[in-house]
């Protein structure tokens, strides 16, 4: 089967160009990339997207997703999570290992691929948890763990306490080829806290978590990375301080790299007033100031992913007291417009923006993927980046609609996905 | 009389000027209500009114009880451990129940700042927040500008000093709010640790030693010390505190000669305040506990007569 994928305007983020092209997809593969119209098409056996106005992105990797299975199935399943992943552009996943019971072991991990499999949209890679039970004592069976096929470990939503023990996970982890992702978070500061402590904490009377909270810990991080030579991964950055403080560690070559998502350089913590829970989210968001920061970090390559933390809940954590809500929003159908947004502000050129959302990702995970050239599968997207459109609950298609981003409006919008050379969304027929 | 087009009274963020000084006019004609034999006018006679207390309080429930019954309203208190909420029911839930058995006003007591907003979004009753976590505590900021006026015959152009823990108190948050509104400046003092960040965004100014803070204020009111905060990272021991940020006589005479002393209650004799100034003539403490029923009085009768038409006669 040959697709012809016409007009299109290909961004291919390793060679870091946009261009006019046409895309030939046989089978699973991409098999020809040809300026526009040089393509003959013989035999009528071709099927013909027209790309017209269009963008082909590589197919979108989020190494931040927490997709509930097992344990939170009311909140998101991995088959309705790999549908809003698909619905947004992604075509592949890394899955958090805080689920009921946490991903800390082989069985855990293997199930988690096979429901991954079951769902036959975007690839989950599973991450387990650097501790049994994400209790902060005990190593997990890394090499078990690895051999299973977890690309990374991370104990997310908590940092690991015991500073010898992540220096010990550090280590045991390269050894293992794995990569250790760490949320920031000094747990003593961030006690009671339940937005930014800043000006806005102080107006609506919400007890505050300081920026000091993360970035203790990112420094910790990059002080363990530079003791043992081995690399970590920042989840999450949220302040300007940590985006200095990675900047600084890349600078003297240190193997650090970072996430953000879009949140953090989309909203500041004004979005908190009135209550809004969904505007809640572990680290939370900040000032104006470091939004600036993020922007700055993403546009200077201190921050190298946009990941989503795509963290879904439903109305029961949410329809609740500020306090006593679940932090955290989904992202997977808001990351693509939101992080365009950055392209349209010139904070960063289309292939760049791009690569943070695709082969940045796979580098990091030693997974691959995110390139669109000959020889690779044909995992894509298909985007009109000039599609305006006010997101409605109703149109979501995780299982949670936990964002704040309802009611407002987007801009640029995924239509076609397809994974090894097989469109997977618009969906065919109406699943369960 | 002026208009009060609120439904609800869940922060004195929410008031105008006009607003402030309609309640505030208006508690002083419902004033003398309290002083009567028969302590008691028809003007809310079928109408209801829930205390909802999540949080224990003595003085505030029984104040609004007294406000409502004064007016002749039926009330209704629960508290957190004789309700569904023991029972896992959620706020929301709660709401939408005490809702179906239409109530006109629902005062709310809640350790969750921003509970009463919540509240007030599920029901058509009227809200009234009663003290949400550390956010606000409206009716106190009301009851203290009462007391405050009625004693200097205004509330612009006064120095008004509030000592203590800033950081926890909706006391603070409120009258800062509300003050600084009707032209009176404040300023905070207190130790830095209960102190929150950027506070001067407020409207207050912030000295930070009391004793500068005192200086030539009209006005000071001092803050309850939650006793268990003590050893924990806030303040070493109560000895300590009382002995920088307790309000003495020695520190009364900072202030100018015609100083009042407040406080929101329950007093901490010998901590934040000694016995011998909150027994003196400077204090108006309990001056504040009287006005308070003439103050949710009027809310009651603004927030009722205001939304559903005017049937007192």
């Amino acid at each position: 089967m040959i697709t012809l994928i016409k007009s299109g305007t290909l961004v291919d983020p390793v060679k870091g160009i946009v261009e006019k092209a046409d895309l030939i997809i046989e089978d699973e593969k991409i098999t020809g990339i040809f300026p526009p119209g040089a393509f003959k098409e013989k035999g009528a056996q071709i099927t013909i997207v027209d790309a017209a106005n269009r963008l082909i992105i590589p197919g979108l990797i989020d190494m931040h997703v927490h997709l509930r299975e097992p344990g939170y199935e009311y909140k998101e399943t991995i088959a309705s999570g790999s549908r809003a992943a698909v619905a947004g552009g992604f075509t592949a996943l890394a899955c958090m290992p805080n689920t009921l019971p946490p991903n800390d072991c082989r069985s855990v991990t293997e199930f988690i691929l096979e429901q991954g499999r079951k769902a036959g949209l975007a690839i989950v890679f599973p991450i387990a948890a650097i501790t049994k039970g994400q209790k902060g004592e005990v190593l997990t069976e890394f090499g078990d763990i690895r051999e299973a096929g977890a690309v990374a470990v991370s104990d997310d939503g908590f940092s690991v306490r015991n500073s010898e023990l992540m220096r010990r996970a550090l280590e045991y982890a390269d050894f293992h080829g794995l990569k250790v992702i760490s949320h920031c978070e000094d747990p003593s500061l961030s006690d009671g806290g339940v937005m930014h402590e800043g000006v806005v904490s102080t107006r609506i009377g919400l007890p505050g978590i300081p920026s000091a909270c993360e970035e203790i810990m990112v420094y910790r991080e990059i002080s363990l990375s530079k003791l043992t030579g081995c690399p970590v991964h920042i989840a999450h950055v949220s302040t300007e301080g940590s985006v200095e403080l990675i900047r600084r560690a890349k600078e003297k070559g240190l193997k650090v790299t970072a996430e953000t998502a879009p949140h953090y350089f989309t909203l500041d913590h004004s979005a908190v007033v009135g209550y809004d829970t969904n505007a809640k989210v572990n680290p939370p968001l900040r000032t104006r100031r470091d939004v600036e920061a993020i922007r700055k970090g993403l546009a200077e390559g201190v921050i190298d992913v946009i990941a989503t933390d795509h963290a879904p809940h439903n109305a029961l954590q949410k329809e609740v007291e500020f306090d006593q809500a679940a932090s955290g929003m989904i992202g997977l159908e808001t990351a693509l417009p939101l992080t365009l947004e950055l392209v349209r502000d010139g904070v960063l050129g289309l292939p760049e923006a791009v690569g943070k959302l695709s082969c940045n990702a796979g580098l990091i995970l030693g997974t691959g993927g995110g390139t669109l050239k000959e020889g690779d599968y044909a995992d894509l997207a298909i985007v009109d980046p000039q599609y305006e459109y006010t997101l409605r609950k109703e149109a979501i298609v995780s299982k949670s609609w936990n964002t704040p981003f309802i009611g407002k409006t987007l801009k640029g919008k995924n239509e076609i996905t397809m994974i090894k050379g097989k469109v997977v969304f618009p969906f065919k027929t109406s699943e369960p | 009389m002026g208009k009060f087009d609120h439904k609800d009274l869940l922060g004195i963020g929410q008031l105008s000027v006009e607003d402030i000084s309609l309640i505030l006019d208006t508690a002083e004609s419902l004033k003398e209500i309290s002083t009567r034999d028969i302590k008691k006018v028809p003007a809310l006679r079928g109408k209801s009114v829930v205390n909802f207390f999540y949080e224990p309080s003595t003085r505030t429930r029984i104040s609004f009880e007294m406000a409502a019954k004064r007016l002749s309203a039926d009330t209704v208190s629960i508290s957190a451990s004789g309700s569904s909420l023991v029972k896992g029911e959620t706020l929301k839930d709660t709401a939408r129940n005490l809702q179906a058995m239409n109530p006109d006003i629902i005062v709310l007591r809640h350790s969750s700042s921003g509970a009463p907003h919540l509240l007030a979004m599920e029901v058509s009753a009227g809200v009234i927040n009663a003290g949400d976590g550390i956010n606000e505590h409206p009716t106190q900021a009301l009851l203290d500008m009462f007391t405050i006026r009625e004693r200097k015959g205004r509330l612009h152009d006064l120095d008004v000093a509030i000592i203590g823990d800033i950081s926890h108190s909706r006391v603070a948050r409120s009258n800062i709010l509300g003050l600084t509104k009707m032209g009176a400046r404040v300023t905070v003092s207190g130790p830095p640790t209960m102190m929150p960040v950027e506070i001067e965004a407020l409207g207050a100014t912030l000295v930070s030693d009391p004793v500068k803070a005192l200086k030539d204020k009209d006005v000071i009111m001092m803050l309850r010390i939650q006793l268990e905060r003590q050893n924990k990272t806030l303040f070493p021991t109560l000895r300590e505190y009382s002995s920088f940020f307790g309000l003495t006589m020695r520190l009364v005479r900072e202030a100018r000669g015609d100083v009042i002393i407040m406080h929101p209650g329950p007093l901490n004799r010998g901590v934040e305040i000694t016995s011998e100034v909150a027994d003196s003539p400077y204090s108006v403490i309990l001056d504040q506990v009287t006005n308070g029923v003439a103050v949710r009085m009027a809310l009651l009768y603004l927030l009722i007569g205001g939304s559903k038409g005017d049937n007192a006669d």
